[in-house]
């Protein structure tokens, strides 16, 4: 609680033990003097609600009658008005405490959505002149040399020069596991230096480094607003002076129906119309959605997820088609060694042994990723290596001519060899004319692809569909692995346009996210309903092209984010719905005169309390699907 | 030239919209915004009259919102 917020209780506690005292002095008889009591009463009403008056008065000099706390003074003061002195203490009571509550609400949920994003380093540690000096990231100019030491924030991109640590990212992706981290590879600001000291020369300035833009895109993401968003600011602008007119044809017509002669019947319609002023105020209204939608993109970049704006979250929870790109996303886009087929009278080890040293010179992609497989333990012990261009390569090992490649190669020595069938490339091995096994390679799906796609279909994403460059084989493969059902292979970067176009224009209904690494696929990122990048971390093309960024590349996030779209969407309308199902029901109760003041105060501040308590639970975005 | 400033003391959204529409009136704002939640006002004014629409916008905060107050340049 801050200060303000203390001196506004003292003055509510203040005005209570006045108006406490009063109802008890009068209630046993104790003053017999009327003006006593009313005095009394008038003290708890200014106590409480001098600075509500004051504005009101500004506000008038201003033209501007439409403002809360005019309508509030309005309000109470034509209560005192008819007479109804108590009503009018304690509406102003209980206003001041729903103003109260309804300030530290916001006060804390301001602090608990930005704590998610607490990736902002408060300070650099830079070498300079040979001593290590504290200063804002911000003076810290690319060149310079930071030192990060175990548990603190890495404030700016860089290289390590010196030390090797584990990094947590979790800040940025959710991912709790820590990385490795050594003399020359890179990191990322906002990331956490877990286990020892590393310096770092910078490659960023402050204004570009990682956590800035992350920072930045989810700072303005309150720029791109939501339709029911929309709707509700433009809808409080119009609550405002219905209710108000509302309140005047109230307090006119009213007793000119209902016997304009009596004086009774005067003030009991004045009364109501004074209450409509106090429901009259939108602040539960306009409120609660906003927030919502920002408790959601907190939760979801708390997990990793970063969304460009509340539009983008009601896109996303109508998200019924799918559409991914092959690889990056649902592979790894490495080639690996997938499957190890041996001739009868050769094992497995010694295959593969012969491989490693055929391939200990070469730098092609499927070379590295056998010396991989292999551990490379085994560099060295060929008499010869040479590269047979087109074909593969020839060694002598042990006295013995081996041969590692294509089926041409094979073809071309004349060995008898199986074909294989595989989905992927193969390297064919033979020792001698005896033809020893194959190494299949292929870019291997990643481990939580499958529950992606299940979590997918699961959340009510019922088409799926995959596009790739790559021939129809490995398609088929990776698709029939997956449980995809739809897949176009063998498409160049412009086909994917089309492709997705023509999704989207044989649809009805529901939106169309695409989900892609954001290398080259930018143009298909645009396209769709909803872009998705992948592996956002790093690269800022991705986060350029995408509405939705999942900063690592784990494809179980796009089930996450949509679920959790889906969930805020569900909060706003139930915030939306609530929020004016009471506002009318109690403009109907007090018009009929069976509400007075203290519920309409309820439904002006009580509402805005509740449903930014509501609105807070779009945050917990759950991690389990 | 775009700014974005940190405002003080501002609790009510509906208190945010509206300054929010009365600054992007003042003469010489091309755009403001104001995130409520963050708490930060982004003004973009034409470059050479920033000092002199900058100081309107500042009168503009204090008359339509007393208490609050445009406080640091980020």
């Amino acid at each position: 609680m801050s200060t303000k917020h203390k001196k506004m209780l003292c003055r509510i506690l203040v005005s209570a033990a006045i108006f406490g005292a009063a109802a008890i002095l009068e209630g046993a008889q104790i003053i017999k003097n009327e003006y006593l009591y009313i005095l009394m009463l008038l003290a708890a009403y200014f106590t409480a609600g001098w600075d509500i008056l004051w504005h009101a008065v500004l506000n008038i000099c201003r033209g501007k009658i439409f403002d809360e706390n005019f309508l509030m003074a309005i309000a109470t003061v034509g209560a005192v008005f008819v007479g109804e002195y108590p009503e009018a203490v304690f509406v102003m009571i209980f206003y001041q405490v729903g103003e109260l509550f309804q300030s530290i609400a916001v006060g804390k949920s301001r602090r608990s959505i930005s704590s998610l994003m607490q990736l902002r380093p408060d300070s650099a540690v830079v070498e300079r002149d040979g001593s290590a000096v504290t200063v804002d990231p911000f003076e810290v100019k690319v060149g310079e040399i930071i030192i990060v030491r175990p548990g603190e924030k890495i404030p700016l991109d860089g290289i390590i020069i010196q030390g090797s640590s584990y990094i947590n990212t979790v800040a940025l992706t959710g991912e709790s596991i820590p990385a490795d981290a050594k003399e020359g590879d890179s990191v990322l600001s906002g990331c956490i230096n877990m286990s020892s000291l590393i310096r770092v020369k910078v490659s960023k300035p402050f204004s570009e480094s990682t956590v800035s833009k992350i920072l930045e895109l989810v700072e303005n993401s309150t720029a791109n607003k939501a339709k029911s968003e929309n709707f509700i600011t433009r809808f409080a602008r119009v609550y405002t002076p219905v209710v108000v007119i509302c309140a005047l044809v109230l307090a006119v017509i009213g007793p000119l129906v209902t016997g304009a002669a009596d004086a009774q019947v005067w003030k009991s319609w004045v009364y109501r119309a004074m209450s409509f002023l106090v429901v009259s105020c939108p602040c539960a209204l306009v409120i609660s959605v906003p927030m919502t939608f920002f408790s959601g993109i907190g939760g979801m970049s708390k997990n990793g997820v970063l969304i460009k704006g509340s539009n983008y979250i009601e896109t996303l929870s109508k998200c019924d088609t799918a559409v991914l790109d092959k690889t990056g996303t649902l592979t790894t886009g490495k080639i690996m060694v997938t499957k190890v087929y041996c001739q009868d009278g050769c094992d497995e080890k010694q295959l593969i042994r012969l491989a490693d040293i055929c391939e200990s010179a070469s730098t092609h992609p499927i070379a590295a990723a056998i010396r991989n497989y292999c551990g490379s333990q085994s560099s060295g012990g060929a008499e010869k290596i040479e590269e047979l261009a087109g074909y593969g390569v020839h060694a002598v090992i042990d006295g013995s001519d081996v041969y590692a490649g294509n089926a041409r190669l094979m073809e071309k020595i004349g060995v008898n060899y199986i074909k294989c069938t595989d989905a992927g490339s193969y390297v064919y091995i033979a020792r001698q004319n005896e033809y020893l096994g194959c190494i299949v390679l292929s870019d291997t799906i990643k481990n939580e692809s499958k529950a992606a796609i299940d979590a997918l279909k699961g959340c009510g994403v019922g088409r799926i569909v995959m596009l790739t460059g790559d021939n129809n084989i490995i398609a088929a493969d990776v698709a029939q692995k997956l449980g995809i059902d739809e897949y176009y292979s063998q498409l160049l970067p412009s086909d994917k346009v089309a492709k997705t176009e023509q999704l989207l224009k044989g649809k009805t209904g529901g939106r169309l996210a695409f989900i892609g690494d954001g290398i080259n696929d930018a143009p298909v990122l645009a396209r769709a309903d909803i872009g998705i990048a992948m592996g956002g971390l790093g690269s800022d093309a991705a986060i350029e092209a995408a509405d939705v960024v999942l900063m690592d590349d784990n494809p179980l996030k796009i089930a996450l984010a949509v679920k959790a779209a889906r969930r805020t969407v569900k909060i706003v309308k139930q915030n939306i719905v609530f929020v004016l199902a009471v506002k009318i029901a109690i403009l109907i109760l007090v018009a009929l005169g069976a509400a007075g003041m203290w519920a309409a105060v309820f439904a002006d501040v009580g509402v805005a309390v509740i449903a930014i308590l509501n609105a807070m639970r779009a945050m917990r975005v759950k991690q389990k699907l | 030239m775009k700014r974005v400033y940190k405002l003080d003391e501002i609790d009510c959204p509906n208190c945010a919209a509206k300054l929010e529409r009365a600054i992007t009136k003042v003469d010489g704002v091309k755009n403001a915004g104001i995130n409520f939640f963050a708490q930060k006002l982004t003004v973009e004014i034409e470059d050479d009259r920033f000092d002199e629409v900058i100081e309107n916008v500042i009168k503009t905060v204090a008359r339509q919102q007393p208490g609050c107050k445009v406080v640091t340049q980020q």
